[in-house]
């Protein structure tokens, strides 16, 4: 429930429309921090550029940036040297580029200059063209974008002209209509709308689709605009990337100054809604807009196996170090038993120094060793990865169109060891689409009985037909939300209010007190009116607030009821005996009641349903209902299903304005309720108000709704807080979301008045205007009556219980943060079987008493004092330690406070380590991040958290992994997101079966490549032994060089992103396979020594094999090389071919492939090559070895030997393997 | 790849979206094999079934392979005579101990040996160095491919490679570099001494001991082989020569550049213990072996130092065969490897045998 007023927290800052009536020159203390002096350079001035200061406009405006934007990071000219730049920048490549330098040394040198630049240049160039690439893409939507027309005011035509977005300068005038896009941030000067209101659609900003409320700069509204006689200097903020916040001020040539707030700005890039026309003028243009400006790009995350590659590579780095120190004495031993050998060339030099040289030579000869090309592989088969993952057909949701989305690149392999899953509730394990259920009103439960059984249908394809008309907006919206049946009693009380007869009205007094009718109406008004739901209705238009209707009975009929209601709530209630009130109320009634009776109203026999004539309709025919035709757009579902419960009781919010709202009564009128400020939700105050003046009695009433935590404290009620607090412990227990619902009418004109001042003082503020708003909030929201408290199901989501069922076995711990009530949490944690009735429940709750759950045993912990709570919370934690074998733990926020205490951090992860499962209850996102951040560094896990609302964005930025599921709650946990699904059901498959083979796919290839490499510089290390260790090579320059880059570079990225080690259904069906790649057993060193062990084995096999066949022999240095490296191709190609455990044809392809190019090239260097090349001239070499038969003989023989060991090992394996899917066949029978 | 990604999400670009322009369903992933990762595949290694069938084979076809080169290598007729002369007895003895380079008279020793069995094709006379590091770094790197293919350039600049065999009194060699320079120059004949005692010498045949493309592509003499003399005007010889290039035959197809010896030199040899190929001798007519058995005597002129690193030089006679010369390891390798094979398919019977057999269902591995 926290999260969702967080959500409209945010949400709300985002548009705050309703607080601000605007005002002329704000009282002294606020203007003085106007004061230019203040703060001169954090301010941007602002003028008309056709206006009457041109001069001026230029001089200013020089500094502010056009609306053309370029998000590429190079044009044509700088691409080369930006390029290298940021390439040269990278380890890796410096690495190349030391390499190619000290190739330029003669004494050291290697290979011809030439070929020691391949590698540099062929890693640059692709990295080069893969950022073209990207570049290019970026150029075209820039493109598309800058040459979006939109219509600009020109001074010379004297009209507003046709343009390009990129030419839209600061201080233009933009005229915009409807559905048209945003081109940058504008100040709204004239709307169409009479009251200077527009609507926006802000989904490409942050992915809502609700209608947010803009409205003309206050004082512009009331006069004729004319472009050319603008003459207002707007001071504001410099361009920041605060979508929230807007100040500044607007100001004419005789000092009178305006207000600017968020809710007259315009953002780029936002659509224009439901309004015809408006007018604004620039003050942020291209990248100073707070669209751009919040652009951050993809996320990149450094993976936990990349990070353990890196100590790979630094053995591959020692390793490479021994080779060369080998070489390096080695040659100095050999120069000093030399004596006057005529095959030394040059002068004498000391066999130290020569050792010496030799080093650095080994180093360029034996540079593959260092898996540097890995690093791009890795990048290559993660985007080869993300690409499947990206197209599974089972990630996709029907619903909602949309697929996963893969918004960080590089972490998919993480998703394969992920130990620790944290789970928000709301919208994550549930649908998030509220259905009104229970509410209690005057300590009187309505259980609804009837409320939400066909909510069988939960979704409701949106008519195609409605979208693309300006007039008929017709959103998504949630049918469950609307299906509300209203409770009979409930029907029946509330009909008395209005009941047309005295007997009735005496029967109703019989049956309950007039208090309590009272106390309904003020429930149900609150419900309809406390919010910030956007009234639309396809049919007829939003920007003209519809008239109030004759109502069914004259104004002064109503009047005299809500006079009615109103003293009857008015005296402060515990003051006055009930009893007394009570008559008091009837006598009343008695009096004003007769008038209305004598109102027409057919039927009078049967009351409920004559007085509710739309209820009978509703009931066997919902879609005709005329109400039907107002639509609510809520940004929190809870909202939607609250208004919409208050329709179903005929309080019907017509349509809402800044400041005014139109409701329906129950007796069918429409009063105009004028609204006076809405004090928008936060979450430390947990609660939203509105304050609003009662259009008839003129008094100025506060409605307040929130969070049971704190309005039970801050309420009193008449009949005792007690029953709806049992209510509400109920309402949780069966898992439903709760409301308190508070009044205060005890509001006198004078201390209105006192508050209101604070409140002007608080909004006008410019430096901590938060700060003071909450304050003045706070102490408007005391002495509240409590009205009642709403039940809101919120449906648990399909295939959730398996999804954690499937997680746990895959031994996943799967933690529940929720901001909501524990019994919520705990009933919810049944539903999705994360607990079952067997499991002990150890509660650890510092503050409330509460009742156990009737299914568990329990262990509780109660505390009422603050203060020793952190002892009981270590008692606590010690105590059950011994209990907690297939133990729950459920935590509260309070509790959560204290556990995170560094003192006892500690015993709450032993505590929780032993845990089957944790819930924690009550918790602010900071503390979901906090947990999450203590788990993550204190055991060391891979931690994945998942979530839907703005309140989970902490805590998917602090995991390991952050999924964001996009619901009905925004798209901020999305935009934070690595990855991003619809339902939480796909995490089972993103895991148990992407994420495993994910890893198991990358750690193969990891393994494969260096294999590869160790493999294949062994080949050259083992020649060092009869070549006197100089740091010769039997092999041409390219054709070693070109083996690692082209020949067999392309398997491993295959095996790394089409590898399947385990069958999809076996992995889905059988969750404990996940271990194997959680616990990481592919990768851990053994298997990297055993790697190297092999890669070790088999070069001494290709090395030796044509050693011994071709010792003593006429062989030639190259000639001795080819089969060599034949065989190696071979015993690479043909490793990987044991290694997979597919192949499909596009290995098949690719093996050819590789082969081909390797043959393809010796044979062609081997023909052509005349004098290329030296000194290593491949002339006719392969194509004399080809021709012999002992050539391919000892191809054959060193592939063979040099597979042997890997491939039975590998059939023992695969025997095991084929048991333990038998095994776990045999074990769940499916 | 993983160009799905919508340009909003990737670089915080507003897709420019009409309202009802995308349609419905649009983003579902195409069903496809490929796509949704369910392409047919093959598991290579899937049970010891297949593994078997692969084990048994392996050795079934290696062993036989193994004993045909093993009997093709012994029926290879081979016979080495070492005549470095570092024992006192060697004839070459006096020789070896007073070299130079540049001495004026040559030295010259010649060795009896005694041929058990005839040699019946052609015999291939080697020269056999050891020690000799022909594949040291540097040493493999000082030569001037574009000289030896003739270009008149880099005969009289040669490269730096060669360097400090590249001038030689400011004039510059020709063949440049240190390969050149150290060519092999001792001069082999051979003399069959039949029964009653004359020395009847074996004619040894000087070409076709180069490759084709070496000799007919690679190398060439500057200006084509007219007039050798002229051509390398104006170019020193190696310094430890004695004659210069063009005078290292008499035949003008085997001359300069070209000159086959020279050719066989310049490929460098892969190991420190090596033969080239010196001559052949080639077989006459089919009733008379080529080498009958019986006394030999081989006459050197002892030229070559390899005394100082402590090298030895052999002469080697050898027939051939369709695999080359005289090497048992190939046929042992196979035979070997083959036995392993099918004692591993015997060990894999046994492991499938004991634990496998419930695993071969095929239920599971789809």
């Amino acid at each position: 429930m926290e999260q969702l007023h967080w959500v409209r927290f945010r949400c709300q800052q985002l548009w705050a429309a309703n607080h601000t009536q605007g005002w002329y020159s704000p009282p002294r203390p606020v203007s003085d921090k106007y004061s230019p002096q203040r703060s001169a350079g954090k301010r941007r001035t602002v003028l008309a550029r056709w206006g009457p200061h041109q001069d001026e406009y230029h001089s200013i405006s020089k500094s502010y940036r056009n609306n053309r934007i370029r998000t590429t990071k190079y044009t044509l000219l700088s691409f080369i040297p930006k390029n290298l730049f940021e390439q040269l920048h990278r380890v890796a490549n410096i690495y190349f580029i030391f390499l190619a330098v000290l190739n330029f040394v003669p004494v050291v040198e290697a290979f011809n200059p030439e070929i020691a630049l391949v590698p540099i240049i062929l890693v640059l160039l692709v990295t080069a063209l893969k950022d073209i690439w990207e570049d290019q893409r970026r150029f075209r939507s820039d493109r598309e974008v800058n040459r979006l027309k939109c219509s600009v005011y020109s001074s010379k035509e004297r009209d507003y002209i046709d343009c390009c977005w990129k030419d839209v300068h600061v201080g233009d005038f933009v005229r915009l209509s409807c559905n048209e896009i945003i081109p940058a941030d504008m100040l709204l000067l004239h709307s169409s709308d009479p009251r200077g209101l527009c609507y926006i659609e802000t989904a490409n900003l942050d992915g809502e689709t609700n209608l947010k409320q803009r409205e003309v700069v206050s004082k512009m509204e009331e006069m004729e605009f004319v472009p050319e006689d603008f003459h207002w200097r707007i001071e504001c903020e410099n361009p920041n990337n605060n979508l929230c916040r807007f100040r500044g001020y607007m100001e004419n040539p005789s000092g009178a100054r305006v207000g600017l707030h968020n809710s007259n700005l315009l953002l780029r890039s936002c659509i224009i809604r439901n309004s015809e026309a408006v007018v604004g003028i620039v003050v942020y243009a291209g990248h100073e807009t707070k669209a751009m400006m919040n652009n951050s790009g993809p996320r990149y995350k450094r993976s936990l196996l990349e990070r353990r590659l890196n100590t790979d590579v630094l053995w591959c780095v020692l390793l490479l170090i021994v080779m060369c120190l080998t070489a390096a004495i080695g040659h100095g031993i050999w120069l000093k038993q030399l004596k006057n050998p005529i095959f030394e060339v040059g002068e004498e030099t000391s066999p130290a120094l020569a050792g010496f040289y030799v080093f650095w030579t080994m180093i360029i000869v034996l540079q593959v060793l260092i898996p540097i090309s890995l690093y791009v592989s890795i990048e290559i088969v993660k985007l080869g990865q993300i690409y499947f993952i990206h197209n599974d057909v089972d990630l996709y949701n029907e619903h909602t169109d949309s697929r996963i989305q893969c918004r960080a690149l590089n972490i998919t392999e993480d998703l394969g060891q992920v130990q620790y899953i944290f789970s928000d509730k709301t919208g994550t394990l549930t649908e998030n689409k509220m259905v009104f259920r229970r509410c209690s009103v005057y300590g009187v439960e309505y259980p609804h009985y009837d409320n939400g059984r066909g909510g069988a249908v939960l979704y409701k394809p949106v008519p195609a037909q409605c979208l693309g008309q300006c007039n008929m907006v017709c959103l998504p919206h949630n049918r469950a939300a609307k299906e509300v049946v209203p409770d009979c009693e409930l029907v029946t009380k509330l009909s008395w209010l209005c009941a047309p007869d005295l007997n009735v009205a005496h029967s109703c007094a019989k049956a309950s007190s007039s208090l309590e009718l009272a106390f309904i109406t003020d429930f149900f008004l609150t419900l309809a009116i406390c919010n910030s739901v956007v009234v639309s209705s396809p049919a007829q238009s939003l920007n003209v607030l519809p008239q109030a209707q004759t109502p069914l009975r004259s104004l002064e009929e109503i009047k005299l009821m809500f006079q009615r209601f109103n003293l009857s709530a008015l005296p402060a209630l515990p003051t006055l005996p009930p009893p007394l009130k009570s008559s008091l109320y009837i006598s009343t009634l008695d009096s004003v009641v007769h008038p209305v009776g004598v109102m027409d109203a057919p039927g009078e026999e049967e009351v409920p349903k004559l007085m509710f004539p739309e209820a009978a309709a509703s009931e066997d025919a919902g879609a005709v209902e005329p109400e039907d035709t107002v639509l609510y757009e809520a940004e929190s579902p809870d909202e939607a299903a609250l208004v919409y419960a208050a329709r179903a009781y005929h309080m019907t919010l017509k349509a809402r304005s800044a400041d005014s709202l139109q409701v329906e009564l129950p007796t069918g009128g429409t009063v105009q309720v004028p609204l006076l400020h809405v004090l928008p939700f936060d979450s430390n105050r947990k609660r939203m108000s509105v304050v609003v003046r009662h259009p008839l009695t003129g008094q100025v009433v506060v409605y307040t709704k929130g969070a049971d935590s704190v309005l039970m404290d801050l309420t009193r009620s008449p009949t005792g807080n007690q029953h709806t607090q049992k209510h509400l412990d109920s309402y949780a227990r069966e898992g439903l979301r709760t409301l308190c619902i508070a009044t205060k009418q005890t509001l006198e004109e004078e201390e209105y008045e006192v508050w209101l001042k604070t409140q002007l003082l608080a909004e006008s503020s410019i430096e901590n205007r938060e700060e003071l708003l909450l304050c003045s909030a706070q102490a408007l929201e005391t002495n509240l009556t409590l009205l009642g408290a709403t039940g809101i199901l919120d449906r648990l989501q399909e295939e959730v219980s398996e999804t954690i069922e499937a997680l746990q076995r895959a031994d996943v711990k799967v933690w529940i943060l929720t901001g909501d009530k524990q019994e919520t949490a705990i009933n919810i944690a049944f539903a999705c079987k994360l607990l079952c009735p067997s499991d002990q429940l150890l509660t650890a709750n510092c503050e409330d008493k509460v009742s156990s759950h009737p299914h568990v045993r329990t262990l509780e912990l109660y505390n009422s004092q603050q203060e020793s709570c952190a002892v009981l919370v270590q008692d606590f934690l010690h105590r059950v330690t011994c209990y907690v074998a297939g133990s729950v733990l459920v935590i509260d926020g309070h509790t959560l406070d204290w556990a995170l205490q560094p003192e006892l951090q500690g015993d709450f992860l032993e505590l929780s380590k032993h845990c089957k499962a944790v819930i924690c209850c009550r918790s602010t996102p900071l503390q979901k991040s906090q947990v999450v951040r203590l788990v993550r560094d204190k055991l060391k896990v891979m931690t994945l958290a998942v979530g839907d609302g703005a309140n989970d964005v902490s805590m998917i930025q602090v995991a390991d992994v952050g999924v964001g599921i996009s619901g009905q709650e925004g798209m901020q946990a999305v935009m934070s997101s690595d990855f991003a699904i619809s339902r939480f059901k796909h995490l089972r498959k993103l895991l148990l079966v992407h994420g495993h083979w994910c890893y198991t796919r990358l750690a193969n290839m990891i393994l494969y490549f260096i294999y590869k490499n160790v493999m294949y510089v062994n080949l050259l290390f083992w020649y060092q032994f009869f070549c006197g260790f100089s740091g010769n090579v039997m092999t041409n320059a390219w054709v070693l060089i070109l083996f690692n880059l082209i020949f067999t570079s392309v398997p491993p990225l295959i095996y790394g992103v089409l590898d399947q080690d385990t069958p999809v259904d076996v992995l889905m069906a059988h969750p404990e396979f996940y271990q194997r790649t959680r616990t990481s057993k592919d990768y851990v060193s053994l298997m990297f020594w055993l790697n190297i062990l092999d890669a070790f084995y088999q070069s001494l096999v290709c090395f030796f094999i044509p050693y011994f066949a071709y010792r003593d022999s006429d062989i030639g240095e190259l000639s001795f090389g080819s089969p060599i490296n034949a065989s190696a191709l071979f015993i690479i190609l043909l490793h990987q071919v044991v290694e997979s455990h597919t192949l499909t044809w596009i290995h098949g392809l690719v093996f050819l492939l590789s082969a081909g190019s390797y043959f393809a090239f010796v044979l062609l260097l081997s023909v052509f090559c005349v004098t290329c090349s030296p000194p290593t001239n491949p002339l006719g070499v392969e194509t004399m070895q080809m021709s012999q038969p002992a050539f391919y003989l000892v191809c054959i023989l060193t592939t063979v030997t040099a597979l042997l060991p890997s491939s039975s090992l590998r059939s023992m394996e695969l025997v095991r393997v084929h048991r333990a899917w038998k095994a776990h066949t045999v074990k769940q029978p499916h | 790849m993983a160009s799905g990604y919508n340009a909003k999400e990737e670089d915080g670009h507003i897709g420019v979206v009409g309202l009802g322009g995308a349609s419905l369903r649009g983003r579902k992933p195409e069903n496809t094999a490929f796509k949704q990762q369910r392409l047919p595949a093959w598991q290579p290694i899937l049970t010891a079934g297949s593994v078997l069938p692969a084990f048994f084979i392996i050795g079934l076809i290696f062993i036989p392979i193994g004993i045909g080169l093993y009997v093709t290598s012994n029926n290879i007729r081979e016979f080495e005579i070492d005549y470095t002369g570092v024992e006192v007895s060697s004839p070459c003895y006096n020789c070896a101990q007073n070299f130079s380079w540049h001495s004026t008279t040559p030295c010259t020793c010649s060795i009896q040996f005694y041929l058990h069995q005839a040699y019946e094709s052609n015999v291939f006379m080697y020269y056999g160095l050891s020690n000799f590091y022909q594949n040291h770094r540097r040493y493999v790197k000082s030569r001037d491919d574009s000289q030896l293919n003739g270009d008149i350039s880099s005969l009289t600049k040669p490269s730096k490679e060669c360097e400090p065999y590249a001038n030689h009194d400011h004039k510059p060699i020709a063949p440049c570099g240190a390969i050149a320079n150290s060519m092999f120059n001792d001069t082999l004949e051979l003399f069959y001494i039949d029964p009653n005692g004359t020395r009847v010498p074996v004619a040894l045949s000087s070409t076709g001991i180069a490759w084709w493309t070496d000799k007919h592509v690679k190398f060439r003499n500057p200006g084509g082989s007219t007039n050798l003399t002229a051509a390398f005007q104006g170019t020193v010889k190696p310094v430890n020569w004695r004659h210069p290039v063009y005078e290292l035959d008499t035949d003008p197809e085997n001359n300069g550049f070209i000159n086959e010896d020279f050719i066989v030199w310049m490929r460098t040899a892969a190991l420190p213990t090596f033969r080239k190929l010196y001559r052949v001798i080639q077989k006459k007519n089919n009733m008379a072996p080529t080498l009958p058995r019986g006394n030999y005597s081989l006459q050197v002129q002892y030229n070559f130092p390899v005394r100082s690193f402590e090298g030895r030089k052999r002469v080697i006679l050898s027939t051939i065969s369709w695999m080359g010369g005289k090497n048992p390891f190939l046929g042992i390798a196979y035979v070997t490897v083959g036995s392993v094979c099918f004692f591993l398919g015997v060990v894999l019977l046994f492991i499938h045998h004991k634990y496998g057999n419930r695993t071969n269902n095929a239920d599971i591995t789809n």
